[in-house]
């Protein structure tokens, strides 16, 4: 459970952290939460020596290697202005692992200032920027994929929610067991192939049922697992990230 | 390494039984909902979860002296207590008790440490039958196989599974695949035997040490009659769960009932204080109680990993979790399967023999999201990884480091040396850019069942210079 966060008033300035997968994979998503944050007149700042939080080597149990390069993102972000993270996982790692990580080590006071500046894309827009959509595109059938450190460790599952229901033309379908894992858990999908083909395809199934047109997650983790597994099927449902597709349909420009 | 083998010829197994697949997941779908309609309110849930596990861990936290205080309470009741370091101890302690009553016949009710001690087949090679009487546990007797589940130990069988074992076993009884019926069946096998065995022997729930009471939860009547009908009543339980007074058994009581199966109140909620009194009708002339270590106070030595002996085995963990939901309990190869089994059972037997089990595991979070003594399992799933491969040794964790391997340290290594210098990722960013057309993504399991993601043609470094995004 999430503990109840009391969120500051609109700042000024915001930074932003890519992950990794999104600068990679998804940069497209990582754009649209920046344009999001600067339609409502923040400036956001990209700090260009970011990486990686560190979650893939943490999780693995390298804590060490972890240690390394998740201080390194220390030094990138040392003004005081919120950190927004467009993926609950990443978050989660940077608000509620970093002091665990350095529990007993370096400055566990600068770290805990520094975890509690950290926030999931769409808590930001919800509760910080009190984000107004209005929604330019056509009518959808949507499923939503929130997860599992967006619901549980970072507690973003309405936030995802909220922001999709001020869509107007936008049908919120809701799957069967959507508050189960997709299968992904990083290593985990390689770890243990058969299981996690298993769970992808569940959750592939749950989705394809409802008759959504498109899958959307706040998490680039889950859209490349479920994603992927649906374009192998060929299956008719596109997805995308959930910054992605907010700017779509709320970007005056675009068609 | 053969665990490893083990481990993964057991999933395949498994995720290649479509029958166990759907039984499984229609019973967790089904205790999942009981749980839910359970607990309306999730503040008040909340606020019993962190009772719960307060109260748990203050046990923990006074574990020795609260043990003493059992013992002597126990004792002035006039139970006998015995202390059994290993599951050796423990089978010794209960083999010399059936002797000295020259005991042939001891009926059970459901005891996961009996499981742990493997008492049945241990007393069976001394020529002392063994009989399980909790319905369940008594299908799986018959079918020769250990449980899958710690509160519903034959959810793996179907229906008609149960009713073809009994035909096979009892071929004078009329084929029928009617729970009523097979339930009636085993219970006029059973009644019998209650009268018939000279001992009895249960596991404990709580074991509360200001008053030396003996809690045990039920739902068959079983562990009622094994605790009171047979003349000698043998108590098996771990070391960990003593609670330290009678107020605190309620709170757990409503947590452990309603978390395991969706039920307000079990049939039968026992608490036990002794053998049966002067001018008493009924109940054991001898009551004993086996307090077993097996590794426990090994895990109790560590500040952080000492919370998994909180666990007060309400299978909660088990119902929520999607990994055991697909692969069942028997997968696991452990006496207690599902998350709270991935932590506990590798810290006792050992990381080089169960390291397997805390990396097979998404960390989603929905068994400590419905712990009811807050368990913070993913936490110490990480832990346990970390101990796995860690390469200095402080020997508090069975088998530290016999999971780590120089490729995979070696890939750790360089992909901390990549990614704490911007200049390097950078680099490197571009490249896999520039490559991205022959560069092979996600090989080999990935790809088995999805489409590779494709590396954009821009990174978001560089679309953010390219958009106006100021560095600082």
């Amino acid at each position: 459970m999430a503990e109840q966060k009391r969120y500051p008033a609109k700042p000024k300035k915001a930074y932003f952290f890519a992950t990794c997968l999104v600068d990679l994979l998804y940069p497209e998503a990582g754009l649209a939460g920046m344009q999001l944050i600067r339609r409502e007149g923040v400036e956001v700042i990209f700090p260009q020596d970011q990486t990686c939080c560190g979650q893939p080597a943490w999780n693995s149990g390298y804590r060490d290697e972890a240690r390394e390069v998740a201080l390194r993102q220390l030094a990138c972000f040392t003004d005081n202005y919120p950190i927004v993270v467009p993926s609950g996982s990443c978050a989660g790692m940077m608000r509620h692992h970093y002091p665990e990580m350095f529990r007993e080590r370096a400055d566990q006071a600068s770290i805990e200032a520094f975890s509690s500046r950290v926030y999931e894309l769409t808590e930001f827009l919800v509760h910080v920027l009190k984000i107004e959509l209005k929604d330019l595109g056509k009518p959808i059938k949507v499923a939503l994929h929130t997860s599992c450190s967006a619901r549980r460790e970072m507690g973003v599952a309405d936030e995802h929610e909220a922001l999709l229901k001020q869509l107007s033309k936008v049908e919120l379908m809701t799957q069967a067991r959507k508050e189960e894992c997709c299968g992904f858990g990083g290593t985990f999908a390689v770890k243990q192939p058969a299981i996690s083909a298993e769970m992808v395809s569940d959750k592939a199934n749950a989705i394809a049922d409802t008759g959504a047109d498109l899958l959307v997650s706040g998490d680039c983790g889950c859209l490349m697992n479920i994603g992927g597994h649906l374009d192998y099927r060929d299956a008719a449902i596109e997805h995308r990230h959930i910054a992605s597709f907010i700017w779509e349909r709320t970007h005056a420009t675009e068609g | 390494m053969q665990q490893r083998v083990d481990f993964h010829s057991r999933i395949e197994q498994a995720l290649g039984n479509p029958q166990l697949k759907a039984s499984l997941r229609s019973a967790m779908d089904g205790l999942m909902a009981n749980r839910k309609a359970c607990f309306p309110d999730a503040d008040a849930l909340e606020a019993l979860r962190l009772r719960g596990a307060q109260i748990r861990a203050n046990a923990l936290s006074k574990l020795p002296q609260l043990l003493l205080q059992l013992e002597q309470r126990c004792t002035q009741n006039g139970i006998r207590v015995h202390w059994a370091e290993s599951v050796d101890e423990a089978n010794g302690i209960v083999l010399g008790i059936m002797r000295e009553h020259q005991a042939e016949l001891l009926i059970k009710g459901k005891s996961m440490v009996s499981e742990e001690m493997d008492l049945n087949r241990f007393l069976e090679a001394q020529g002392i039958e063994c009989l399980e009487s909790d319905l369940g546990e008594y299908i799986l007797q018959l079918a020769g196989e250990p449980p899958s589940h710690i509160v519903a130990p034959a959810i793996h069988k179907t229906r008609q599974d149960i009713a073809r074992l009994f035909k096979e076993k009892f071929p004078d009884i009329p084929y029928s695949d009617d729970v009523d019926t097979l339930t009636r069946n085993a219970r006029g096998i059973l009644r019998k035997k209650f009268y018939a065995a000279s001992a009895g022997l249960s596991g404990v729930n709580f074991a509360v040490a200001e008053s030396g009471t003996l809690c045990l939860v039920e739902n068959e009547g079983n562990g009622r009659m094994c605790t009171t009908v047979p003349p000698v009543h043998i108590a098996v339980t771990g070391i960990e769960k003593v609670v330290e007074k009678l107020a605190h058994v309620p709170p757990l009581l409503k947590l452990l009932t309603r978390s395991a199966t969706g039920q307000h109140i079990t049939t039968y909620f026992n608490m036990i204080s002794g053998p049966r009194r002067t001018g008493e009708k009924d109940g054991p002339k001898e009551v004993h109680l086996v307090l077993l270590d097996n590794g426990r106070s090994r895990i109790y030595e560590d500040n952080e990993l000492v919370n998994t002996l909180r666990c007060i085995r309400c299978g909660a963990c088990m119902n929520h979790c999607p990994i055991y939901t697909r692969i069942g309990g028997h997968a696991y190869g452990t006496t207690i399967p599902g998350p709270i089994g991935s932590i506990l059972e590798p810290q006792k037997a050992g990381l080089d023999n169960l390291g397997e089990l805390p990396v097979a595991s998404t960390l989603c979070g929905a068994c400590a999201e419905v712990c009811p003594v807050r368990i913070p399992i993913p936490t110490l799933l990480n832990r346990l990884r970390y101990e796995r491969i860690r390469s200095d040794h402080d020997g508090a964790t069975h088998g530290q480091g016999s999971g780590r391997t120089r490729k995979e340290a070696a890939i750790w290594k360089a992909w901390s040396w990549l990614h704490r210098s911007p200049v390097r990722y950078r680099l490197a960013l571009t490249l896999a850019t520039r490559l991205r057309k022959i560069l092979p993504l996600g090989l080999g399991p990935w790809t088995r069942v999805r489409k590779p993601p494709r590396i954009a043609a821009k990174n978001l470094h560089r679309r953010a210079r390219e958009e106006g995004f100021n560095d600082r």
